[in-house]
């Protein structure tokens, strides 16, 4: 009751004085080993490239410039719109949108199932969909490629069961890095929507068929914009990680599957590299998710009230 | 009379809000004492300031004559029982019982002997190697009173310790705390807003309200005797009406009540003639068989057993409750019906404020 | 009751938790099925058999096996513990430790590494190794991991801390424990479950990392994740089904000891 004005930190726990001190470390090595890491890529994106990979100090804007603006071939004609990396990136949206979206597809229903389970088995289920997230991600892509070969398992038990009659070309499209990505983040769709659901409260429910919605109207009306937060949740931990996913289009995707992360990975490696302009890409990727967040903190902002 | 604790010009702050306004309290040895006041008032940040848990921003505490306000709680010879136990769910009951013996470095022989002394006494003998989690409210309440008094503390502080548990338990637990009060012959003091066990318990009582200390007094004092309307509308439950103070004199005052009637009763220190307000408890209201101090119109009768509550209003709109016994003797107003009441001698007291 | 019931089922999710299940397990399920198959190409099924097992520890490509389990655990070993205490004391500072000066911001850098993407951790890391001139290697790798492993370490560490009510410390201390005593005796022991938790998250996030370590890790050094990677590019052999197995078997193996670890912690609330 009267407790509310010291809730935190009170004289007699006695952290309150070394606060500062138990936070140095965690300071001192995110700081140093991320945060100025970060800020050094910035500051390498706007300088001039060298040309055994590395940089020269001096500034410049070129890297951004050939990001955006294309000169033509021989870089004399009148400046336009380059298209190239703008169209990376927007494949990169495009491919984790849609990987979001179906995460959330299976995902919804699987937490609100799992979170209807009486207390004693959910443990038991969300153990289950902790299992696979606790597994590597490169075995679990590798296993995802094996499944998916033209010979692999799937074309060879469809093709058994006489379902189709050539083998389905999976591997190397689109669509298996849209499955790959889906398949590497559904348990983190899974996760936080459970949590918003488990704390969902049914007579919310209740009272809505009491007023005579139909389950599905329930659902749409009151279930969803109250669980809300756990969805958003949900598909920020699916969709910022497949932005900047390296692995799945790597190993599932072909040539024409290039998505960013592969694009700032080439600029690194050995001598063709261009560290300004990886730099540039991953400044770019940054804002990105930084937009994405923020929106995602309004969203939970305006939520809260 | 041995002074236990002495608080002295008290004052927390934080930030801005001001919890304790300057409080100064003198507590006996071998006394029952209960900090009283509703939610916020500042009673438990007063306690904590005794154990130790909260530093103050102004004042001084003495313990037997020595100043402790500057010590930190391990260091302060008083134990607490918290308001939810804070039994540690990791230990056994003995362990948590022999906790305080441990940290002041007694012998394990020794520890053991005085934890299941200390269970005999709250009668959990059975029950030393059990987990907290594993007792019911009541146990766990037993469990916390003989950790705090194991290491036998010169005072024991109770944040409000029975507010956990329901009503049956709560009332056998007020009988229990007092004699064991009684016979361990420590200082209690305790915390609590509810006045029913306020009174039931202590052996005084200080009602707090806003920070401030309103006043001091024995059981009887604080409900007979409220110097201000908070104490009297705190403690039960009462009737505030306005008067005129006509004269005082000789520690009497002559009021007269709305309504005209004249009435002669004790004066209240500082008192002024003037427009005041008295407290009548509703006990102390009879229905008038000739010459009534107050007329009333009755609005509604409440039936509650052995009690009989009347709703009433003055003339001038003033609500008026009235308790009468439940008696065959008793012939009852109709609702509508104009009464008259009469004020027990010496029932109207004057109020400061 | 039947009606309760009701509110909370809706056609369709039974099965599509299934559905979900079944898309999580089948591709590992088929991964640890094919890894004992006796047969060189790995399309056909010629019968059980432990030979790839046998490979991976005996086999050509042993040593360099050897070589990256041993980099890949005490990696993961070193990096967790280091990031678990780290983790423990911010916790300490975030919970217990009132409106310090730059909690905000300390908040902001605890997450920091779950908001930056990994392949711009990844850049940006080998960046900064080259621009002060240490050579990459073992040491770096080992920083890295630390720094990535801070947050995963001190999620479940505070959301323990948090459930822990402060009158245990007090109580404690009002008993004549000093701060010390009060920690290691009372706070530390109720965290166990979290600590526990904190450090297995660790040491799976350290030992899962593929494309930090990639390239922070310079000529000639492997781990487990780079060497798959690297065997893989040329195609996905039976020893490295084998490998993927054992692996997977860690991992499942660790997040049970998470989940029990969580159960006792349960008990003690």
């Amino acid at each position: 009751m009267a407790a509310a004005p010291h809730a935190s930190g009170s004289l007699a726990t006695g952290w309150r004085s070394l606060a500062v001190p138990l936070m140095l470390p965690t300071w001192l090595v995110i700081g140093t080993f991320l945060l100025v890491p970060v800020v050094l890529m910035g500051v390498y994106s706007v300088l001039t490239k060298d040309f055994r990979g590395g940089v020269v100090w001096e500034f410049s804007l070129a890297a951004y410039d050939q990001f955006f603006v294309t000169r033509g071939l021989f870089g004399d004609e009148p400046p336009q719109i380059e298209w190239t990396y703008i169209a990376i990136f927007w494949r990169s949206i495009w491919q984790a949108a849609l990987a979001t979206l179906l995460c959330l597809l299976i995902g919804f229903p699987t937490a609100w199932f799992i979170a209807t389970r009486s207390p004693r088995h959910r443990a038991l289920w969300v153990f289950l969909i902790t299992v696979p997230y606790w597994v590597n991600l490169l075995i679990r892509t590798v296993s995802l490629r094996f499944l998916l070969r033209d010979q692999g398992p799937l074309n060879e038990g469809l093709l058994a069961i006489g379902v189709i009659d050539a083998p389905l070309r999976i591997i190397n499209t689109d669509v298996a890095v849209q499955l790959g990505l889906f398949y590497s983040y559904l348990p983190f769709m899974v996760l936080p929507i459970y949590a918003a659901v488990e704390r969902y409260n049914f007579a919310l429910s209740e009272a809505a068929r009491d007023l005579y919605a139909g389950p599905w109207t329930t659902l749409r009306e009151i279930v969803l914009p109250v669980v809300k937060p756990g969805i958003v949740a949900g598909c920020i931990l699916v969709f910022v990680p497949s932005l900047g996913a390296f692995l799945a289009p790597d190993l599932l995707g072909g040539a024409k599957t290039y998505m960013i992360g592969s694009l700032i990975d080439e600029q690194f490696r050995g001598s063709m590299g261009n560290w300004p302009f990886g730099g540039a890409v991953a400044m770019i990727l940054m804002s990105l998710v930084l937009l994405v967040l923020l929106w995602q903190a309004r969203a939970a902002g305006r939520g809260r009230r | 009379m041995r002074q236990a604790i002495g608080i002295d010009r008290v004052v927390k702050r934080y930030g801005a809000f001001e919890a304790l306004k300057g409080v100064s309290l003198s507590i006996a040895d071998n006394e029952f004492f209960t900090l009283l006041g509703p939610s916020g008032c500042g009673k438990t940040t007063l306690l904590r300031t005794i154990a130790g848990f909260e530093d103050v921003t102004a004042g001084e505490i003495a313990l037997y004559g020595e100043n402790i306000a500057a010590l930190p709680p391990e260091k302060r010879p008083v134990n607490t029982v918290f308001q939810q136990y804070a039994l540690f769910p990791h230990m056994t009951v003995r362990d948590n019982v022999g906790f305080g013996l441990r940290m002041q470095g007694v012998a394990p022989a020794e520890r053991r002997a005085r934890a299941a002394e200390m269970l005999e006494l709250v009668h959990l003998s059975d029950f030393a190697d059990r987990l907290p989690t594993q007792l019911s409210g009541g146990q766990q309440q037993r469990v916390a009173l003989a950790r705090a008094l194991a290491p036998r503390p010169r005072v024991l502080l109770l944040d409000e310790p029975l507010s956990a548990l329901d009503l049956k338990l709560r009332q056998a637990m007020r009988v229990e705390l007092k004699q064991l009060q009684e016979t361990t012959g420590i200082t209690f003091v305790f915390v609590t807003h509810d006045q029913e066990e306020a009174l039931a318990m202590s052996d005084r009582i200080a009602v707090m309200s806003n920070g401030q200390v309103q006043q001091v007094g024995d059981p009887r004092t604080i409900y007979e005797a409220p110097v201000n309307r908070f104490v009297a509308d705190f403690i039960g439950e009462t009737n505030v009406l306005p008067v005129m103070v006509d004269a005082v004199a000789d520690g009497r005052a002559r009021i007269t009540l709305p309504g005209g009637h004249v009435l002669t009763t004790d004066a209240v220190e500082g008192l002024a003639p003037g427009a005041h307000h008295v407290s009548i408890r509703p006990e102390r209201l009879s229905l008038a068989t000739a010459d009534a101090d107050l007329t009333a119109r009755v609005e509604r009768v409440i039936y509650l057993g052995t009690d009989l509550q009347l709703l009433a209003r003055l003339a001038d709109g003033t609500p008026i409750i009235t308790r009468l016994q439940n008696s065959s003797r008793n012939e009852l107003p109709a609702a509508g019906a104009e009464v008259g009441l009469t004020v027990e001698a010496g029932a109207a007291r004057l109020l400061l404020d | 009751m039947a009606a309760r019931t009701d509110m909370r089922r809706y056609a369709g999710f039974g099965l599509t938790t299934a559905l979900c299940l079944t898309i999580l397990y089948v591709p590992l399920a088929v991964i640890a099925v094919y890894s004992f198959n006796d047969d060189r190409s790995i399309t056909n099924w010629a019968g059980f058999s432990l030979r790839w097992y046998a490979d991976v520890f005996t086999g050509p490509e042993a040593p360099i096996f050897r070589a990256a389990a041993w980099n890949s655990l005490s990696i993961a070993a070193l990096a967790s513990t280091a990031a678990t205490v780290i983790a423990l004391a911010a916790a300490v500072a975030m919970i217990r430790g009132g409106r310090f000066h730059g909690r905000q911001a300390s908040y902001a850098l605890i997450s920091l590494p779950l908001m930056v993407p990994e392949i711009v951790t990844a850049v940006a890391t080998l960046v900064f190794f080259t621009a002060i001139g240490v050579r990459t290697g073992y040491g770096t790798i080992l920083v890295a991991h630390i720094t990535f492993c801070i947050p995963f370490a001190y999620l479940p560490i505070a959301a323990r801390m948090q459930g822990i009510e402060e009158s245990y410390e007090l109580a404690a201390r009002d008993l004549y424990a000093s701060r010390w005593q009060a920690f290691r005796l009372i706070l530390l022991p109720l965290m166990m479950p979290g600590i526990i938790s904190g450090w297995l998250l660790a040491f799976i996030i350290s030992l899962d990392d593929f494309i930090i370590t990639n390239f922070v890790k310079g000529a000639g050094m492997e781990t487990l994740p780079t060497a798959i990677f690297g065997s893989v590019k040329q195609g996905i052999k039976p020893n490295i089904m084998a490998i993927s197995t054992l692996m997977l078997m860690v991992s499942v193996v660790f997040v049970t000891l998470s989940y029990l670890a969580n159960r006792i912690g349960q008990k003690t609330r």
